[in-house]
């Protein structure tokens, strides 16, 4: 039996295609060529396109992702929709007709990639028009949030067209057959092996088989939305002889916010925590717009994001302010470490070899006031120069908890252990903040590069207690 | 009125239309030359050895173990250049180098079955170097007195003089970096020879003439034995004016050895580090100023950072030696100008072309004196505008100056701007750490070459026998809408409707001897090369008709498809009878089309002369907000105001505005490139080389209210349809976000706070401004001493 992907209703083979060929190419080359390679590494999104992904208001949602990331294997068994495939030039889609119409193309080259991400926004199945004005600039009043579109570059238009055509997006009709597919579930993950040329691809059914494979092959590469590793692929030429995808196994998509931790399956990707959550835990709240674009947040996984062990990943600083820990399972077991222990070195942590990890999970209850704070030059979509999350608890006027992560300051993220020393047991006045700000900007060692200068970063991190206090003075003021 | 610029009755241009590709956009139809690769059979794909050194002599360089990867067809090295190897009209791009001139820079290519066996192929080059010194910033070209080209001295009136009468004066000095084009599609090419011996090569070139031109010398044939033909471009900028030729030479050399098609299409990283950008500038200045806060004097030196080779910088320094008054009448300057040579990309041109960088030098001066002169800033900026009476500092009336004032009385009152400032004010003294500010500045923007050959374009329109009308010219897709408005100008002369007109790809064996479609000046030209030839078949039509409807040839209008006499009872005639009839009457149904820029003249050596049809105008307010905690800040509101002279097409210039104004913005605030200045392994390697490093401006840059009008009854004479230029003039509106955010940062210090903002003006920049604002203590009367800047 042919390994297939269903691209726009037709079965297209995977056959033969060598394991590190993007999603994109391989549409490519096979005479779609709507999508389009504009940075290789899922910062521009004109390769966006839809896949049918299992969803969470409807069995089915149509996600954008980057197509130029996603190993072909990863797909196998699924279904695609690209720019071609949503309407023609005779028969427009809605979307694509609000674009055309009002100018939100220029040259057109990021154009269907905007299509594919704006397409699956009009699709989102809670996406609720607003009553009148809409509420701030980054939602139009039919409900369309204008995140959907912040991992897609234009370098044409200055985007105003496009976000009126966005806000101009009615509901589907319908008769809209994309529409309707979101009411029955999505192909289940087809469990794939494939071999080409020496290097295999293999999707197992089961984690157990994974972490059997993990032990056998210390060459193995583990990939689940593959933002990472996609970007090492693309552009260093990576070629790992073992590409092993985990993003659909169940045992790594679990979720549960149970009355004393939260866990959350490795699995799970950013968008979708992003939903489950809800908003029940605000730091992370404020963290999942700043984390990369929608269009990576669809396709990244916090696993993925703890496994790469980036200095200047967005969830650590968050995760730690949580004091988060991670269950890393084995064929030789469970054990669950404290993110804070977990970090050892750049890019370097506690995780064997043969480890992988399987949730993460977060204490409660709480801390009453908590913050992200994401320093980059850009606000959408960018790498963090500094980014810090707070979590404190004041207590008659006096600081009884603080845990503050760090990310961008050192080789690893790391908690601001001498700035929380200073902040409890203190008064939560604006002296002990100052004085705490000026512990703090002495916290990491934070080095000189292009996003940011070191004394940039230290001053930041100073400034970033200040900002925290001015934004928690109202509540907390009067017991202080 | 000029029979160029008078513009029919029911004219279909004027008309909002879409972008002619919109359709095809949207669904990803619309084919890019890369998008030709899958359905081309028997394609080769090349990858370049690029120098790992900022500037070496390569001492040894071995292909063969190349060969031993699976895949590889050719390596190709300077030995198989038939032809010149040397990739520019300046003779100093060697396109295979012997010595490395940047870190980067492609040294061989080698060409595979796969993109993965020419990459691999490459990786298998073995290349000796002998490391030379290195010279990659700006100032250390200066120290050295490394320039290349030509330097220009701009002088007029007595400077010195009048400095030294000056009451207030004040230098400063600073630098600033270029910008990455970052068009979406990459530089690319796929060549193919046919069984002629012809070269065809599809190029994602905005100089299909010029690409021709250097395909045939690095293959030592002649121009008609090569054809360039670019389907469309996804975004240029300037950035595929003079940098495609030599990839599109190297895929034709491939394809001539190989005899198979050659596919030659950077990657994001290649592109970013093997072309050239914008160039970067260092400035010194001194300006004088009255009591009333006239400007009295400038005196400035302008060091353009040319990179490795010449490619376009002596015109882009022209440029910007005459932009450096942008809308200010300045009646003594002085501007010594020169390139540096470095080891970088080669700087190129970039929308506005070095216009930008002579401009930014009097808005800094502005931006900085005004609090030094107790002026607002706004106020300093209006009181120094052109006024019709006034020429430029090279001698070119500046006719129509009293659109300036137009403009910006029409900003300030449609945007509120009076009444928002006093908001402002109250918000300021209520959010010690959020300020706001709004700032407005102006653009004048020369329209036409400096080169005046270049002011130069043709057309080729056909009518079939069936009516319908095929239309060819010299210019560019880039996104830009040119072809749009060509096909409303073939429709309107022709007076038939939109859809009786097709317009056929770019080629240069449809027309000749083009020029770039660069200047902001692609439908000026082309447009009226169009018209030309348009014009020479309506009237034979018109004597078809005349003789059928029996009234005189001259009488004879074409209206939506229909030919009849002035009177509008009189009998008419379908477009198609008349067509028919003309054909059988054997009446030439097609006509080749020609325009030259009149009026022109320009002497380069004494810079004096009028090197511009016309200038373009308009007037920005834009509003920011500054956190101070951070230095991040938001873009508020735009409202904008631009002389698009009686727009050919609206929703296109529309887009062009507020496109420029974005790119703009992202140069002077976000962009931000890093060159390895240390003198580690790699100095001169581009530090920010991928989008993920170079940050272009993202939704959450657009500003959140962003209102722009079309300056109204604003007829231009001298061009088509009465129309102006829209590419390249609105870039330069986003000054004003600059301008905001310095006056947004001294907000945070006390009153009369003359703030420093380096470029790009990112967050860190602004935090470190405000920081310093937020520490310092009043300052009055620092103009005597002479010190506001560096």
């Amino acid at each position: 039996m042919s390994t297939t992907i269903k691209v726009n209703g037709g079965d297209l083979a995977i056959d033969g295609v060598p394991i590190h060929t993007t999603v994109l190419d391989w549409l490519r080359d096979r005479g779609l060529t709507g999508a389009k390679e504009g940075c290789a590494e899922g910062e521009c999104g004109a390769c966006s396109i839809l896949v049918a992904r299992p969803g969470i208001d409807s069995p089915t949602e149509w996600t954008a992702v980057n197509a130029c990331l996603l190993p072909v294997g990863s797909l196998d068994g699924q279904e695609v929709i690209t720019s071609e495939g949503l309407g023609s030039s005779s028969a427009l889609h809605p979307v694509q007709q609000e674009v055309a119409v009002r100018g939100g193309s220029q040259c057109g080259f990021c154009t269907p990639g905007f299509v594919c991400s704006m397409a699956a926004e009009y699709y989102r199945p809670d996406r609720t028009p607003t009553a009148g004005e809409p509420c701030d600039h980054e939602h139009g009043p039919n409900g369309f949030d204008l995140h959907a579109l912040s991992g897609n570059l234009c370098r044409c238009t200055g985007y105003r067209p496009l976000r009126d055509a966005a806000y101009a997006l009615g509901d589907p009709a319908t008769d809209d057959v994309l529409a309707a597919r979101r009411s029955s579930p999505p192909p289940p993950p087809a469990p794939t092996k494939l071999a080409v040329a020496g290097a295999e691809f293999h999707r197992p059914a089961a984690l157990d088989a994974v972490l059997g494979l993990l032990t056998e092959r210390p060459d193995a590469q583990i990939v689940a939305g593959s933002t990472d590793v996609g970007v090492e692929v693309n552009l260093r030429g990576v070629r790992a002889p073992l590409v092993i995808a985990v993003d659909r196994l169940d045992e790594l998509r679990e979720f549960d916010f149970g009355p004393d931790e939260v866990r959350i399956g490795a699995a799970l990707t950013l968008s979708e925590i992003e939903r489950l959550l809800a908003g029940r835990v605000p730091l992370l709240a404020q963290m999942f717009p700043q984390f990369a674009s929608r269009l990576i947040r669809n396709g990244a996984t916090i696993g993925g994001n703890l496994g790469t062990a980036s200095p200047i990943g967005d969830a650590p600083p968050a995760l730690l302010a949580l004091e988060a820990s991670l269950v890393l399972a084995s064929r030789r077991g469970e054990r669950v470490v404290a993110l804070a222990d977990y970090f050892t070195g750049y890019r370097e942590t506690l995780k064997a070899p043969d480890e992988l990890i399987r949730a993460v999970l977060i204490p409660l209850p709480l801390a009453p006031l908590s913050a992200f704070h994401k320093i980059a030059k850009r606000r959408f979509d960018d790498i963090s120069s500094v980014a810090v999350g707070y979590s404190v608890e004041v207590v008659d006027g006096f600081v009884s908890r603080a845990r503050i992560g760090l990310g961008g300051v050192a080789a690893t993220p790391l908690r601001a252990r001498a700035t929380e020393e200073a902040l409890t047991g203190r008064p939560w006045t604006e002296r002990t903040v100052r004085e705490a700000a000026a512990v703090m900007a002495t916290e990491g060692t934070p080095m000189d590069d292009h996003r940011a200068s070191a004394s940039y970063r230290s001053a930041m991190l100073g400034q970033s207690l200040l900002r925290f206090y001015a934004q928690h003075l109202e509540v907390e003021g009067v017991s202080a | 009125m000029s029979s160029l610029s008078e513009r029919p009755q029911q004219a279909v241009v004027g008309l909002p239309l879409p972008h002619e590709s919109a359709a095809l956009h949207v669904t990803g139809e619309a084919l890019y030359t890369d998008d030709l690769v899958g359905r081309t059979r028997d394609v080769l794909h090349a990858w370049p050895v690029q120098s790992p050194h900022a500037h070496a002599q390569i001492t040894a360089l071995r292909v063969k173990p190349a060969y031993d990867v699976p895949g590889v067809v050719l390596a190709l090295t300077a030995d198989d250049v038939p032809g010149i190897n040397d990739a520019g009209v300046k003779h100093d791009e060697p396109l295979f180098p012997t010595e490395v001139m940047f870190h980067g820079h492609a040294i061989c290519w080698v060409l595979g079955e796969t993109l993965e066996a020419a990459r691999l192929g490459a990786a298998a080059v073995e290349v000796e170097y002998e490391q030379l010194p290195s010279i990659v910033t700006v100032r250390e070209a200066i120290a050295a007195g490394n320039f290349q080209g030509t330097g220009r001295h701009l002088d007029h009136g007595d400077v010195e003089t009048a400095l030294a009468g000056a009451a207030h004066l004040f230098r400063g000095e600073f630098e600033f970096a270029g910008q990455e084009h970052f068009y979406l599609e990459t530089h690319a090419s796929l060549a193919q020879v046919d069984e002629a011996g012809q070269i065809f090569v599809q190029s994602s070139t905005q100089h299909p003439s010029e690409t021709q031109e250097i395909v045939a010398h690095v293959l030592g044939l002649a121009s008609h034995a090569v054809t360039v033909q670019c389907l469309r471009m996804g975004g240029a900028f300037g950035g595929k004016e003079m940098q495609p030729h030599g990839f599109a030479a190297i895929a034709a050399l491939g394809a001539t050895l190989t005899g198979r098609p050659v596919r030659l299409r950077l990657n994001r990283t290649q592109d970013v580090t093997m072309s050239g950008k914008r160039h970067g500038f260092h400035t010194e200045w001194r300006a004088g100023f009255d009591d009333d806060g006239h400007l009295v004097a400038l005196d400035a030196t302008l060091t353009a950072d040319g990179g490795w080779s010449l490619d376009l910088s002596e015109p882009v320094l022209a440029r910007a030696m005459c932009h450096i008054d942008n809308a200010y009448w300045i009646p003594n300057v002085r501007v010594d100008g020169r390139i540096a040579k470095t080891n970088k990309t080669s700087q190129t041109a970039f929308r506005g072309f070095g216009g930008p960088q002579g401009m930014l030098v009097v808005e800094e001066l502005l931006g900085r004196c005004a609090p030094l002169l107790g002026y607002d800033a706004m106020e300093l900026r209006r009181r120094n505008l052109y006024q019709s009476h006034h020429a430029t500092p090279y001698g070119q009336p500046v006719r129509h100056a009293e659109r300036l004032e137009a403009c910006w009385s029409e900003v300030l009152q449609s945007a509120e701007v009076e009444h928002r400032q006093a908001e402002i004010e109250r918000f300021n003294a209520n959010h010690p750490h959020t300020k706001r500010a709004v700032a407005m500045t102006p653009v004048k923007f020369g329209i036409s070459f400096n080169l005046t050959a270049f002011n130069q374009a043709g057309a080729l329109v056909h009518v079939y026998k069936d009516g319908s009308v095929l239309i060819n010219h010299g210019g560019t897709e880039m996104g830009q809408g040119l072809h749009t408005k060509m096909l409303q100008v073939a429709a309107t002369t022709l007076g038939v409707p939109l859809e009786r007109v097709r317009l056929a790809p770019t080629r240069t064996d449809k027309v000749p001897n083009t020029s770039a479609t660069a200047a902001s000046s692609g439908a000026d030209l082309n447009g009226a090369a169009i018209k030309n030839a348009c014009e020479q078949i309506r009237e034979r039509l018109a004597q078809v008709a005349g003789g059928r409807l029996g009234i005189s040839a001259r009488d004879v209008r074409i209206t939506d498809g229909s030919l009849h006499g002035l009177s509008s009872t009189s009998e008419s005639l379908r477009w198609e009878e008349v067509v028919h009839d003309a054909y059988h009457q054997r009446v030439q149904l097609w006509a080749a089309g020609f325009y030259r820029t009149e009026g022109l003249h320009w002497d380069p050596v004494a810079m004096l002369g009028e090197p511009f049809k016309y200038f373009a105008y308009g007037v920005a307010a834009s509003e920011v907000e500054v956190d101070g905690f951070t230095g991040a800040y938001t873009l508020r509101r735009v409202d904008i105001v631009h002389d698009v002279g009686d727009s050919l097409s609206p929703l296109i210039d529309l887009g062009q505005i507020e496109g420029g104004f974005v790119q703009g913005a992202g140069w002077l605030t976000l962009e931000d490139l890093r060159w390895d200045e240390s003198d580690g392994p790699n100095r001169g390697r581009l530090a920010t080389q991928a989008a993920s490093t170079y940050k272009l401006p993202s939704f959450s840059e657009m500003p959140e209210v962003f209102n722009v009008r079309l300056l109204e009854k604003a007829h231009e004479d001298g061009a088509v349809y009465g129309s102006k230029a829209v590419g390249e003039p609105p870039l330069m509106l986003a000054f004003s976000v600059r301008e905001a955010l310095r006056q947004a940062a001294a907000a945070f210090g006390p009153a009369g706070t003359s703030v420093e903002l380096p470029l790009p003006a990112t967050p860190e920049a602004v935090y470190w401004a405000l920081d310093q604002a937020r520490s310092s203590v009043p300052v009055k009367h620092l103009e005597a001493v002479g010190s506001s800047g560096g």
